[in-house]
């Protein structure tokens, strides 16, 4: 293994729990490459995660870690980066535990444009309860809770962030680990609210029951989904239809993020009761 | 009819037998196969429901009460931290007076993440304001489901009922299966005394001051009085339509025994094969087995403890700082017997996060008991590691 992964993992929590063939573990690598592109040490670095295979992650991952609650992981970061806005805050987190039971605080987040980096790893289901539907399950999909196909429109998780006023948006998927590196190092770099989706995949759960056991199988029909956003400006709508496009989707470098207003708020307030003790 | 079920997929077929009308429910290992279960039996039309999808426990129960203030049964299923999620809900669902049935499979709190039985989420319930049974058998968990709609419906309280995690819920047993017509016979189509009902409306959830509130619970403390009588006889109904019964507590080899093991749960099975095993050495050794926690069967327990030397009462479960709470509860009933008939209560914590409670573990409480010439007030660890 190359040495920078051990850097930033605890080896003695190897090996994992992830299914053989599972993307998660691509993901962690491109993130720990983005760490370290970014130079990030691991003492200064929090890595937040709720409940899910997705959010196992921070067990092997050897920096300040939280393993918090079903859907609630952003709330538990917005705390950390709170009292310590100085440190890093990374949250990684499943479809279901992001925008389901924690759809409510990524909203918020959003809205907030905290200092806070979200890779939302999409695998179209909930994988540890055994593949229930999730909120991106796509219609027609099977899932446990779907045995006849789902009938609920999915989310569209990064016109949600963005709609919800995230100011770094980007889509990424397991079938190119570079692009995924770049896009996650995008927004660690990134002074705001930033949301990666990947798209990953979950054979056992969600290609099993979808025609797609096969883990290479499912990577290469998620690869196939996507076009990139430059293809993707010279292309219509009809042709767009059902593509996922990857990429970095939207950012915005002028709104305030939410630690340096709140800094500002209390300066205002403070010089407002010197002033008054002046006069 | 008679399968091979779980513990889980015997809560399902219960639910499926009472007609449930409508089922809201959210995914948490080990309570996953209870609604996977029910998704199939409604999807293929053995159950005549809807399924509610939602994304929390939160809104899972809040599902439940919007149907069933419309006037339709319900059903959810739940474990641990879903079941904490829920907590403002079940409040609601209670002071709500709305007869929503639970299945809760006991799994132990987090952080220290597990997914072992242990029966911390479910007594960290208890004064909500549900009624509370704690079973032994898959058979049993179906058998309570619908006993329970016909208790919940008659007081017009909601009920829990618990199976522990792995032991019940994946473990599979020979289960009678009622059909809906002889459940129907026993257990008639819900009819309730207020909803939502456009010819005659009704409005849930109002603004009440310190003139009424208090009548509020008045109310719900002499409804779960009566839910004792009622759970008494709906037991009892059905043992007599179906063969099978329960009680609301359970006696094992108690008659002549001095010494008497108070148990719950899966924890209680492992209980009745030490007590044989102890009877035939020679110890005068019994079982009590609590199968209702809520309301408290104050009378019946006083009456089965009261004139043995010592109890010794086993919890899968910790009230940090205060101790097992199946011990508090037994003291209090205890107290207020006269004093030459009053046993000593000993209080033992074992099994907590799933760890084993083997007729090993139970023998040696047994032991303990019965040569420890004074129940201290503390409660003794088992099993615990330096
Ligand atoms: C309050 C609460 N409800 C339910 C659960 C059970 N639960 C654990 S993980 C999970 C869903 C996981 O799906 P996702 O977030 O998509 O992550 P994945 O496992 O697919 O990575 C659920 C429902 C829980 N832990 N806590
Ligand atoms: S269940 Fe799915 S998401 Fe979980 S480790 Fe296996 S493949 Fe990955």
């Amino acid at each position: 293994m190359h040495a920078s992964y051990t850097k930033y993992l605890r080896m003695n929590r190897i090996p994992h729990m992830w299914c053989p063939g599972c993307g998660i573990g691509i993901i962690v690598k491109a993130m720990i490459r983005a760490f370290e592109a970014v130079d990030w040490s691991s003492d200064d670095l929090s890595l937040i995660s709720g409940i899910g295979c997705t959010s196992r992650a921070p067990g092997y991952l050897d920096m300040h870690t939280l393993h918090t609650t079903h859907g609630r992981a952003l709330s538990f970061a917005t705390g950390v980066k709170f009292a310590r806005p100085d440190k890093h805050v990374v949250v990684i987190s499943g479809d279901g535990d992001a925008t389901a039971i924690g759809g409510n605080h990524l909203i918020h987040a959003c809205r907030r444009n905290i200092d806070i980096t979200l890779i939302i790893v999409n695998n179209y289901i909930y994988g540890m309860t055994g593949g229930q539907y999730s909120p991106t399950t796509p219609v027609g999909a099977k899932a446990a809770t779907t045995p006849w196909g789902n009938v609920d429109i999915p989310f569209n998780v990064t016109e949600l962030a963005k709609g919800a006023g995230a100011t770094y948006v980007a889509r990424g998927h397991i079938a190119s680990g570079v692009q995924l590196e770049r896009l996650i190092r995008g927004g660690l770099n990134h002074n705001g609210f930033a949301v990666i989706e990947v798209l990953s995949n979950c054979h056992t759960q969600f290609g099993r029951r979808n025609r797609l056991a096969d883990p290479i199988d499912l990577i290469d029909s998620i690869s196939k989904s996507t076009v990139n956003i430059r293809q993707a400006a010279k292309m219509n709508k009809e042709e767009l239809d059902g593509k996922n496009v990857v990429g970095l989707l939207h950012r915005d470098e002028d709104r305030m993020e939410y630690c340096e207003a709140y800094e500002q708020i209390i300066e205002r307030a403070q010089n407002a009761q010197k002033n008054r003790g002046r006069r | 009819m008679q399968k091979v079920l779980t513990g889980n997929e015997a809560a399902a077929w219960g639910a499926m037998c009472a007609q449930a009308q409508v089922i809201s429910a959210y995914p948490i290992t080990p309570q996953t196969t209870i609604i996977e279960e029910l998704a199939n039996l409604v999807a293929n039309g053995m159950l005549d429901a809807r399924f509610i999808k939602v994304e929390s426990e939160h809104s899972a129960m809040a599902g439940c009460i919007g149907a069933q203030a419309a006037g339709a049964r319900t059903f959810t299923a739940t474990s641990s931290q879903g079941l904490a999620l829920m907590h403002e809900l079940l409040h609601w669902a209670a002071l709500g007076r709305l007869p929503v049935v639970m299945a809760d499979v006991n799994r132990a709190m987090a952080p220290g993440w597990s997914i072992w039985t242990d029966q911390n989420d479910s007594l960290a319930q208890r004064d909500t304001g549900w009624l509370h049974y704690y079973c032994e058998s898959n058979q049993e968990v179906l058998d309570t489901v619908i006993q329970s709609y016909k208790v919940a419906e008659t007081v017009d309280l909601p009920v829990m009922l618990v199976l522990d995690a792995f032991f019940l819920s994946h473990t599979y047993e020979a289960v009678h299966i009622p059909s809906q017509d002889e459940t129907a016979k026993y257990l008639p189509p819900y009819k309730p005394s207020i909803y939502l009902d456009v010819k005659d409306p009704h409005a849930f959830g109002g603004i009440v001051q310190q003139d009424v509130y208090m009548e509020f619970r008045y109310k719900m403390q002499v409804a779960m009085n009566e839910a004792l009588e009622v759970a008494e006889k709906a037991d009892d109904d059905f043992r007599e339509m179906f063969g099978r019964g329960y009680g609301l507590i359970e006696p094992y080899r108690l008659d002549d025994a001095d010494y008497v093991l108070v148990t719950s749960g899966t924890v209680a099975s492992t209980a009745r094969v030490t007590v044989d095993d102890l009877r035939e050495k020679g110890h005068s050794v019994g079982m009590l087995k609590i199968r209702m926690l809520r309301p408290f069967p104050f009378e019946k327990v006083r009456q089965i403890l009261s004139g043995r030397k010592r109890v010794a009462v086993l919890d899968r479960n910790i009230c940090v700082g205060m101790g097992g709470i199946f011990t508090q509860e037994i003291r209090n009933a205890m107290y207020h017997i006269p004093e030459d008939k009053r046993p000593s209560i000993y209080g033992y914590i074992v099994g907590l996060g799933g760890r084993d409670v083997s007729p090993e573990v139970i023998a040696s409480i047994a032991e303990d008991v019965q040569k420890r010439a004074v129940a201290d007030g503390e409660q003794v660890w088992i099993g615990l590691k330096e």
